[in-house]
C-alpha cells in the first residue's frame, strides 16, 4: 500500500496577533538602536578636563623625577574619568536618554578595551624602565579608544580620536623634554577645542 | 499577498480593540495610517528617522540593507503621506538626498506604537 504525501506542507497556524505586535515593537526598537548615535558625550565635560590638563602640564613640568611627572598625569586621568562620567550621566539625564542601551552600550564596549590595554602597557613600560615611551602610548591608545567608541557617536568624536593618535605618534618620535608639552597640548588643547565644538553643535 | 495579510491583521486588530472598548481616533484614518506604517521597510525608515535629525539616502539604504529602487519606492510613499520630508542638494558634483521625519510622521509612529501596545495588552488580559 502506498502512502500519500501531500505536495504542500500542512498549513501551520498563523502567529497570534500579540506575537506579531511584539515582533513589530522589537523591530522598531532594534532599528532605532542601530540608527541612533551616542550623543551623551559631553562637550563641556571635555572642556573641563582639558583645562585641568593644561594645569597638570604646567605642574608636571616642575617635578624632579620622570616617575613623579607620570604620577601626576595618572591622577589627572582618574580625575578626568570621574568628571567625564558625571558630565555624561548629567547630559543623558537631561536628554532623558538611556545611558547603557543601544549606542551607549556599544560606545562603552568599544571605548574600554584600548583603555585597559593602555593601563596594562603603562605597568609593563614602567617596570621595564621605558618611561619616555609612556606618554606616546597613552595618547595613541586614548585616541584609539575615542575612534572606536566614536564610531557610535557623533561624527566629530572619531575625528578627535584621530588627532590624539597623531599626537601619540609625534610624542613617540620627539625628544623626551618635549613630551610634557605634547601631553598638555593634546589632552588640554584637543579636549577644549573639540569640547566647545561638541557643546555648541550637540547641546552641552 | 503580504499586503493583503497586513490589511487583514489591521482589521482583526481593530475588531479586537473595539471589542475591548478601546476607542481610537477616527477608524478610517487609523486604518490608513496602519497600512502605511505597518509595512516593514516603511516602519524601519520612520523608526530610523525618529532617532536622527536627518539621514541621507545612502545612510538609510545601508541601515535597511535594501536596494536603491526599493528604498525610493517606500520613501516616496511616506513622502506622499507627508510623514517624511526630502531635501535634495549637491555636495560638490554629487547629488545628496536627505530625509527627515515630519511632525505628522512622528505622531503616526506614536499612534502605531500605541496600537501595538494596546494589542499586546488586550490579548494578555484575555
Amino acid at each position: 500500500m502506498t502512502s500519500v504525501r501531500p505536495l504542500r506542507p500542512p498549513p501551520t497556524e498563523p502567529p497570534a496577533l500579540h506575537v506579531r505586535a511584539m515582533d513589530n515593537l522589537a523591530f522598531i526598537r532594534n532599528t532605532m538602536e542601530a540608527a541612533g548615535s551616542f550623543t551623551a558625550v559631553s562637550g563641556w565635560g571635555m572642556v573641563a578636563i582639558g583645562v585641568l590638563a593644561v594645569a597638570v602640564a604646567a605642574g608636571a613640568g616642575q617635578q624632579a623625577s620622570r616617575a613623579m611627572e607620570l604620577g601626576i598625569w595618572l591622577a589627572h586621568a582618574v580625575l578626568s574619568a570621574l568628571v567625564m562620567l558625571w558630565a555624561i550621566v548629567r547630559k543623558a539625564r537631561e536628554a532623558r536618554m538611556p545611558l547603557l542601551s543601544g549606542p551607549g552600550r556599544k560606545f562603552v564596549l568599544s571605548f574600554s578595551p584600548p583603555m585597559v590595554v593602555g593601563a596594562v602597557l603603562t605597568l609593563v613600560l614602567f617596570r621595564a624602565g621605558l618611561l619616555e615611551a609612556i606618554p606616546g602610548v597613552w595618547l595613541l591608545l586614548y585616541g584609539t579608544a575615542v575612534v572606536a567608541g566614536g564610531a557610535f557617536s557623533v561624527k566629530i568624536v572619531p575625528v578627535m580620536g584621530l588627532c590624539f593618535m597623531a599626537a601619540g605618534v609625534v610624542a613617540l618620535f620627539t625628544p623626551v623634554s618635549l613630551t610634557q608639552w605634547i601631553l598638555g597640548a593634546a589632552f588640554g588643547g584637543l579636549h577644549v577645542g573639540f569640547g566647545i565644538t561638541i557643546a555648541r553643535s550637540h547641546g552641552g | 499577498m503580504a499586503k493583503h495579510g497586513a490589511a487583514r491583521d489591521d482589521t482583526r486588530a481593530h475588531n479586537t480593540l473595539r471589542s475591548a472598548g478601546i476607542r481610537r481616533a477616527p477608524a478610517k484614518r487609523a486604518e490608513e495610517l496602519d497600512r502605511l506604517i505597518h509595512e516593514r521597510m516603511r516602519l524601519g525608515i520612520v523608526s530610523a528617522l525618529a532617532v536622527n535629525d536627518s539621514l541621507s539616502f545612502s545612510d538609510l539604504k545601508k541601515l535597511m540593507g535594501t536596494t536603491d529602487g526599493n528604498l525610493s519606492v517606500h520613501a516616496r510613499k511616506l513622502e506622499e503621506a507627508e510623514y517624511i520630508a526630502c531635501t535634495k542638494s549637491f555636495e560638490g558634483r554629487m547629488p545628496r538626498t536627505q530625509y527627515r521625519l515630519t511632525a505628522a510622521g512622528r505622531s503616526a509612529l506614536e499612534r502605531y506604537l500605541d496600537h501595538m501596545e494596546a494589542l499586546i495588552r488586550v490579548t494578555r488580559d484575555r
